[in-house]
């Protein structure tokens, strides 16, 4: 048997699959449900300074390229996310599953306190969410359109709390690599990419944009080849872990995804087909890939196509 | 019916509309729902108004009995003949006919997927007797149809302003006892299901019970549907069970 157990930042995780924040990252009960389904860690979903309801329906779309969503980060607040964690945190523990926590903010100056209120629930580590597509209309550009932005939101974070941090980045930049360096100039321990890709859908009978928010977040399979792409730029160029996500939904995209250099894998719109059973299914195939290709553990498939890029240059 | 290139909705046009009560409307629709079951839903959408699920009255053609409570479901029942509904599903998992001997329960507007599901049972030549309950007369509906499928149907309400006054719990006892039924199939709140769970229990009879939640993706992504944690504890449900991916339906005690 292959081995799937990864060291991320000091912390044991019994393969590399993550739970991506905004799905099903609400409740104590569903994060158990994906941890005993075997995720490998989950990421909760990511609370702000105060509650949000969200956009209203169609906030979610299943199509032929994966999904479109644009729920609008609904979340209960920091302080009411407090002792959802505390809960979640308090029933991984025994099935060795971490718990990230995902956070955003709508203003710079906001984000240090969010983490500071989340911090007390001891997660493992704090994902933070400066890439959010579908919220615009309310709080304008993401902050992870320029890497002075970027970093100055890592800096809060990093001066807030000594817990990990990884940053979530969008994909939708020229210059991925410098906001890269510039985040973990800042202290970032990890990065996370990516976030969705905007996009929209429109009904054409309807003349009409589908989703209420009329522009959404892209996932699932269309995206992968630009999640891996972004990985694989990123860890050119920085030394902290990644967590590759975005299109994974098999054991062999996940091993795709590590050879692109990620340290960690999330998996998110995958649980449309089945539920969080895939975590599971991607692990066995992860497996089963690994062993009918001699690999015996992660690391031996980390990075590898850079490996094999500089080889032939 | 106008299949959309992206797969995702279906336009279809309204052909019929058969009031059922005081607020609920049965939206006869001008084509077939592909693939579907009783039990399972839909998540209808108006353009500029908003997008909510329904449950399926009949897939072929496909109709929503659907009761006007908020803005959507206002709306929807405002259209005319001709008119378009949007349509993508069908969604989540539905009843699955177990038995030759079926006793369907439906609370309010709960009885909306009873017809289609009674349909189906009786086309196999099955018995369906089928329990209604009401807060009162106005809000009873689908009698007439499930009358004249084949189904016998006993009514209650809350205020006697129809058949047996009291709740519809106390009829399916007694129909119970009478002629204890191979499975018992029920949509309604969540009061009335716990109690049937409770009955369904002690008389060792598998039950399948259909869950109303605020569906948002419909797609068991956003987490907005799950169950309530302690419900799940109840009825031997997996913690985080979510009602618009694993339901509505939850097809409980089976193998007894």
């Amino acid at each position: 048997m292959a081995n799937l157990t990864v060291d991320f930042l000091g912390i044991k995780l019994n393969n590399p699959l993550v739970l991506a924040s905004g799905v099903l990252g609400t409740s104590p009960a569903v994060m158990e449900r994906c941890a005993r389904e075997g995720v490998g860690a989950v990421t909760s979903k990511s609370a702000g300074t105060e509650a949000r309801d969200g956009h209203a329906n169609p906030v979610a779309l299943a199509w032929q390229g994966g999904v479109i969503n644009a729920i609008g980060l609904t979340n209960p607040g920091c302080h009411a996310e407090l002792p959802i964690l505390i809960e979640t945190k308090k029933r991984l523990k025994p099935l060795g599953v971490p718990l990230f926590a995902s956070i955003f903010a709508p203003r710079l100056e906001d984000f240090g306190e969010v983490a500071r209120v989340i911090a007390e629930a001891e997660p493992d580590l704090i994902e933070v969410n400066i890439s959010c597509p579908n919220v615009a209309s309310d709080f304008g550009t993401p902050f992870s359109a320029t890497a002075k932005s970027a970093a100055e939101v890592t800096r809060e974070v990093r001066r807030a709390v000594k817990i990990p941090i990884s940053v979530k980045l969008a994909p939708n930049v020229y210059n991925l690599g410098e906001i890269a360096r510039a985040v973990v100039a800042e202290g970032a321990d990890a990065i996370t990419a990516i976030n969705t890709v905007p996009g929209m859908l429109i009904d054409a009978y309807a003349a009409r944009p589908v989703l209420k928010n009329t522009t959404g977040g892209l996932s699932g399979p269309t995206i992968k080849p630009v999640a891996l792409r972004a990985v694989w730029e990123i860890s050119q160029v920085v030394d902290v872990p990644i967590i590759g996500t975005g299109g994974i939904s098999s054991g062999i995209d996940a091993a795709e995804m590590i050879m692109a250099g990620a340290a960690l894998v999330g998996v998110g719109s995958a649980l449309v087909n089945g539920g969080p059973a895939v975590f599971g299914k991607i692990n066995t195939e992860l497996q089963e890939f690994m062993r009918s290709q001699g690999y015996q553990d992660l690391e031996s498939m980390r990075g590898l196509v850079h490996r094999r890029a500089n080889d032939t240059v | 019916m106008t299949q959309c290139n992206h797969g995702l909705m279906q336009a279809f046009k309204l052909v019929k509309k058969v009031q059922e009560n005081e607020k609920t409307t049965t939206m006869w629709l001008d084509g077939n729902l592909e693939n579907a079951t009783p039990g399972q839903y839909v998540m209808a959408w108006l353009p500029d108004v908003g997008e909510k699920p329904f449950s399926l009255h009949s897939a072929t053609p496909l109709a929503l009995t659907i009761c006007a409570v908020g803005p959507v479901s206002r709306a929807i029942t405002a259209l005319n003949s001709g008119d378009t509904l949007w349509i993508r599903g069908p969604l989540g998992k539905g009843f699955s006919l177990t038995g030759k001997k079926h006793l369907l329960v439906g609370g309010g507007y709960g009885a909306a997927p009873l017809s289609y599901l009674a349909d189906e049972a009786l086309k196999r030549g099955d018995q369906v007797v089928t329990c209604l309950g009401a807060a009162s007369a106005k809000d009873l509906m689908l009698i007439d149809e499930l009358t004249r499928l084949g189904a016998t149907v006993h009514v209650t309400t809350d205020d006697g302003s129809f058949g047996t006054q009291g709740l519809v719990t106390a009829v399916v006892l007694e129909q119970i006892e009478t002629d204890k039924p191979d499975c018992l199939y029920a949509c309604g709140p969540t009061g009335m299901l716990m109690a049937l769970w409770d009955i369904c229990q002690a008389h060792k009879i598998p039950v399948q019970l259909s869950f109303e939640a605020l569906t948002r993706c419909g797609l068991g992504l956003c987490g907005a549907c799950e169950l309530d944690e302690t419900l799940c504890a109840r009825l031997g449900l997996p913690s985080g069970w979510l009602v618009c991916h694993d339901g509505p339906v939850a097809r409980l005690n089976l193998q007894n």
